[in-house]
């Protein structure tokens, strides 16, 4: 058989680069496979998917040398037009994707710039509407979607085309656990039933794995570092070598000593054969010490009984209430559109509540303004660019204290003494601009720490980060959580952070608090789980697989004992990369 | 979230009309009332217009605040019609029949009340006319109409892409004026207005890069699924003609032809009641 996408020696450098991103790139694809392409920021994994649409080198110049053929043709010369004929992209950010006013639109939007006409086009987009699930939100505007809606219009927008392959740009990045579960099930689906070559670049391993996939290709610093089936590549340590998280059982099975072998399968935790490991995994439970210390400090924050809606009788938020004690780290959890996000709103003030109030150090604030507030409670935003406003480091820092009117001798001193512990002092008089994304995070956690507030709310911290920079954002605030008692509250749904990092996890679904417990116990917790569309975390499915009694005193030791092996984890990262001292 | 001026479905035979239709209706009508002073004609148009914006059941809180500000746009504008060119009736009728004096040099006249009168008119055929196409064309369709009268694609397209990604480029103020808020630039009236202009470069700086990164993964999308591939495209929204379309033409052809002729035979645009 002939592949449909093959490399030859495939090199490529953007122009604005002095390295190529990819190097003597290998890689055939044959019709109908399923691929998972994983590997860190900046190891090239997109750009293999850019030269296959076009996007290289017609949108993001540079130089190639070797072959590459898609479907016979090659990309450079059919140009972007030709290629989306033969390959369909779906973009990471679903909501940008969205062009058209309505659902409908949106679909056919290629069907309109290929001059189809509006008969055949109605027809069309009502098919690959269905195949997608979306047939009852063809007339919805792209606001009253959740984000897995979007994404599946998006799916569709590129099938209707009859693309013979489907490439996913890390399609779990905006998604909760449950709704990127539902994804990964429906593009399984569309490969099973339209036999649809399809290519997932991700580096949620885990949660892409949930079906099956024929190949794993692990890519790290533009190069092809394995190209294998995925029990096979499990077995091994390349994963980890390369910075990706490996499924959180696998780690599990070999820190208790386990020699994983390929024909355990090891793909999915559901159907691996655990028999020839379960006298280890029980030992190794036995033996992992486990204690748990209880701080009771005083209560910085608490939320009584609030209720908010936006439109009468349309309760956003219903009986809420919590306390968030001193130096605790706690996540706040749910769906996406669950009322996370409003909640922190209105802790910082931005929306009024209809009843209940928020006390800080037992005080009510209710009658404090934004900017009173958030001299004791920082917000920081998902994006980096969402904050920061100045061109240099140092005037960014000290905005805040700027425009309070603290003397200019005492904001230099708190600007450099906060640059100092976020590790930027060496960078104080640089442009912002020159700053990788994961240094820009922490200029704008500077510029809320510098104020010294008590607490810090954080959206979406890791949001779209791969391992690396999602372990160097969490093990920063980790540091000033532990080193400098800062409170801090994190509006996430990644349930690695949630587990690894929270001592806490306040769970809300649709509107109402549906458990505030550790994170261990909420995620293995079926009914918990389902209901805030969170994933059960596969440590639980292993722990009742090898017979130990109580799965969520199995995940907490985990966590114990990963914390305990972290000081090792984080070195050897930072040996690994050492030319680069990003954070 | 309120929403003043926007497209609302409804079943009237206007809403069915295609979008075209209502725009080369709007087009038109506008056209005509701006340029005749024609006091019969402009009565006329003014009945028409107000007869279509009742069919088309628009109701007060679509286009409520709108007309507000447009009311007290008018009274500004005859008012200073009035204070800059007092005699402009005057001038432009031939007589002078004095009223009352009002103060120096200010007296009011027959001329001047039935010129201003005229104007008043105009806003009141246009208001309506523009209203009516506004909430009753599905924004959609309106692209597919720009393209059908001959304007490129391109110009149609990019108004359909503003009116799609306003509102997030809204939720994107907002949260970023909350965040800045929470650090202390403080947008709300305890504010000198001077250190108000300049903490809006506090939230403006963030929006324009957000919105630039948008507008990167936008063009993108689009160029991925063919958008410019061709001379033309088609329009997944856009309307046939109907017959109802074809009458509605017609008809606006027609009128508008003869209150052109009505206004401009006896060579002068005005309508004079004083001789």
């Amino acid at each position: 058989m002939t592949p449909i996408i093959e490399f030859k020696d495939y090199t490529f450098k953007y122009r604005a680069q002095k390295e190529p991103t990819l190097r003597d790139i290998n890689l055939s694809i044959y019709p109908g496979e399923k691929v998972l392409i994983v590997g860190p920021s900046g190891s090239g994994k997109s750009t293999i998917a850019h030269c296959i649409n076009g996007l290289v080198p017609f949108s993001f110049a540079g130089e190639s040398s070797g072959t590459l053929k898609v479907k016979g043709e090659n990309p450079a010369k059919l140009g972007i037009f030709g290629m989306s004929k033969i390959a369909g992209t779906v973009l990471q950010d679903t909501n940008g994707q969205f062009i058209g006013l309505t659902v409908a639109e949106d679909i056919a939007f290629a069907l309109e710039n290929d001059m189809v006409p509006q008969e055949e086009m109605i027809d069309r987009v009502s098919q690959v509407a269905d195949v997608v699930e979306v047939k009852t939100l063809l007339g919805h505007a792209p606001w009253e979607l959740s984000g897995g809606q979007k994404q599946r219009v998006s799916m569709a927008g590129v099938m209707v085309d009859d693309v013979e392959i489907l490439l996913f740009d890390e399609p779990l990045a905006n998604l909760d656990p449950a709704t990127g579960k539902r994804a990964i099930d429906l593009i399984d689906k569309i490969s099973r039933n339209k036999k649809t070559t399809i290519l997932i670049i991700e580096h949620r391993l885990e949660d892409a794995l949930y079906r099956d996939v024929d190949r794993i290709v692990v890519v790290g610093e533009g190069r092809i570092v394995a190209d294998e089936k995925p029990d096979r590549l499990l077995v091994g340590n390349v994963l980890k070598e390369q910075g990706i998280r490996e499924p959180l059982y696998v780690t599990a099975l070999k820190h208790a000593g386990c020699e994983l072998t390929e024909e355990s399968r090891p793909q999915h935790i559901e159907t691996m054969r655990l028999e020839p490991y379960k006298e280890l995994m029980q030992r190794w439970f036995q033996t992992v010490s486990y204690r748990k210390e209880k701080k009771e400090e005083k209560c910085v924050l608490s939320v009584k009984d609030l209720y908010f809606s936006y439109v009468e009788g349309n309760p956003v938020l219903q009986h809420i209430h919590f306390d968030i004690r001193k130096g605790e780290m706690v996540s706040i959890v749910g769906k996406n559109g669950a009322g996370k996000s409003t909640l922190a709103g209105i802790i910082c003030g931005f929306m009024k509540p209809v009843r209940g109030s928020i006390l800080l150090n037992g005080e009510d604030i209710s009658e404090q303004s934004i900017k009173e507030r958030g001299e004791k409670i920082g917000l920081v935003m998902q994006s980096p660019g969402q904050m920061i406003s100045k061109p240099m480091i140092y005037e960014e820092v000290a905005l805040g204290l700027a425009v309070r009117g603290v003397p200019e001798e005492e904001i230099k001193e708190r600007v450099y003494r906060t640059l100092k512990i976020c590790g930027l002092y060496p960078f104080r008089n640089w442009p912002v601009s020159a700053l990788s994304y994961g240094q820009k995070k922490r200029v704008t956690i500077a510029s809320i720490l510098v104020m010294d507030p008590e607490i810090i709310i954080l959206d979406e911290p890791t949001a779209g980060q791969d391992y690396r920079h999602y372990t160097e954002i969490m093990e920063f605030l980790k540091e000033i959580n532990e080193k400098y008692g800062i409170t801090i509250l994190m509006i996430t749904h990644d349930m690695h952070l949630m587990l690894e990092y929270t001592e806490r996890a306040i769970v809300i679904s649709d509107g109402h608090l549906l458990a505030d417990d550790t994170p261990a116990k909420v995620l293995t917790d079926e009914t918990i789980a389902d209901k805030a569309y969170l994933k059960k975390t596969s440590l639980y499915d292993l722990a009742v697989k090898c017979g130990i009694g109580s799965p969520t005193e199995f995940v907490e030791r985990f966590i114990h004992y990963e914390s305990v092996h972290d000081e090792q984890k984080t070195g050897e990262g930072r040996a690994r990369h050492g030319e680069d001292t990003d954070l | 979230m309120a929403r003043i001026l926007t497209y609302e479905e409804k079943d009237t035979w206007i809403h069915r009309l295609s979008g075209v239709t209502k725009l080369v209706f709007f087009l038109l009508w506008t056209m005509t009332s701006m340029l005749s002073y024609d006091t019969r004609v402009l009565l006329a148009m003014m009945l028409g217009s107000l007869v279509i914006y009742k069919m088309s059941k628009t109701e007060w809180k679509q286009v409520g605040t709108v007309l507000k500000f447009i009311l007290f746009f008018l009274v500004i504008n005859l008012i200073a019609i009035f204070l800059f060119s007092p005699y402009e009736g005057v001038g432009i009728y031939g007589t002078r029949s004095d009223l009352f004096h009002l103060f120096g040099n200010y007296w009011v006249t027959k001329e001047q009340l039935f010129y201003e009168l005229n104007v008043m008119m105009k806003y009141v055929t246009i208001v309506p006319a523009v209203f009516m196409f506004v909430v009753t064309t599905n924004p959609s369709e309106f692209a597919a109409s720009l393209n059908r009268i001959g304007i490129s694609y391109n110009i149609g397209y990019s108004v359909a892409i503003a009116l799609r990604y306003i509102p997030d480029v809204q939720d994107d103020f907002s949260k970023i004026r909350n965040a800045q808020e929470a650090r202390g630039i403080e947008m709300s009236g305890k504010a000198s207005f001077s250190s108000r202009i300049k903490n809006t470069a506090a939230i403006i700086f963030p929006l324009i890069f957000t919105s630039m990164d948008r507008i990167d993964v936008v063009s993108n999308a689009m160029e991925l699924r063919g958008f410019g591939k061709h001379k033309k495209r088609t329009w997944y929204m856009g309307k046939k003609l109907k017959r109802a379309d074809y009458v509605t033409l017609a008809v606006t052809v027609l009128l508008s032809a003869l209150f052109l002729f009505i206004t401009f035979h006896d060579g002068d645009r005005f309508y004079n009641p004083f001789v």
